[in-house]
């Protein structure tokens, strides 16, 4: 199945890209796809950095089971205001 | 009113969209860019939002503020993009029957913003720009 990723702010940078369409198998979790992400686009990991994760636009935590479809976001430390 | 926007912020038009005959007082808070940080000479901020989820959380931290506190009506206006020192960066106001809830809400909308709103803050300062929360910067280039 297939996941779309959108990339913000310190990871978009990190990423060179702001979307990507990534398959991946049935069954993943978000830490899941954040170990094939940490893979294909090496420069993410942002050492010390806490990330929080949002499926379909709502918070959600790294076991939560993703399906076909869904978008995905890592989010950096929010810094809004 | 729930909103990011690339365009400058219009004080009024918020306080229009909350002006409410039961309302007995508006607050309005205004974050506006400051020209330092942490001891940094700041030059410019450039703001970036997950714009979809980002109005989707002020909508339900404007439902959570219903809750707690008897308010009438509430907006909140963020922007994106570069930002100049002293221009707004973010607009809230909120009407309510009494002073009370209406403080209460307004200071409750700015607080949430920080704590869990997607929104992020670029500082472009004198050697360097950085990502606020993240510790994390790049030097300019040439720098």
């Amino acid at each position: 199945m297939k996941v779309k990723v959108k990339f913000f702010a310190i990871l978009r940078e990190r990423a060179g890209a702001a979307e990507a369409t990534k398959e991946i198998n049935e069954g993943s979790t978000v830490a899941d796809l954040w170990k094939i992400l940490q893979r294909d686009y090496p420069k993410l990991d942002v050492p010390g950095i806490r990330l929080l994760y949002a499926v379909n636009q709502e918070y959600v935590t790294t076991d939560h089971v993703l399906k076909d479809s869904d978008e995905v976001v890592f989010i950096p430390p929010v810094s809004g205001g | 009113m729930f909103r990011v926007t690339d365009k400058p912020l219009v004080l009024q038009e918020l306080i229009e969209f909350v002006t409410d005959p039961e309302a007995g007082a508006i607050t309005t808070f205004i974050g506006t860019t400051r020209n330092n940080n942490d001891g940094r000479k700041v030059i410019a901020l450039d703001y970036e939002a997950y714009p979809e989820m980002a109005e989707k959380e002020l909508v339900r931290l404007g439902e959570e503020a219903k809750k707690k506190w008897p308010i009438c009506r509430m907006a909140i206006v963020h922007r994106i993009g570069p930002v100049q020192i002293t221009e707004p960066s973010v607009m809230i106001a909120v009407s309510a029957g009494h002073r009370e809830a209406a403080f209460a809400a307004c200071r409750f909308a700015i607080e949430e913003i920080k704590r869990i709103v997607p929104i992020w803050k670029k500082e472009v300062y004198e050697g360097g720009e950085i990502w606020i929360g993240t510790q994390s910067g790049q030097p300019l280039p040439g720098r």
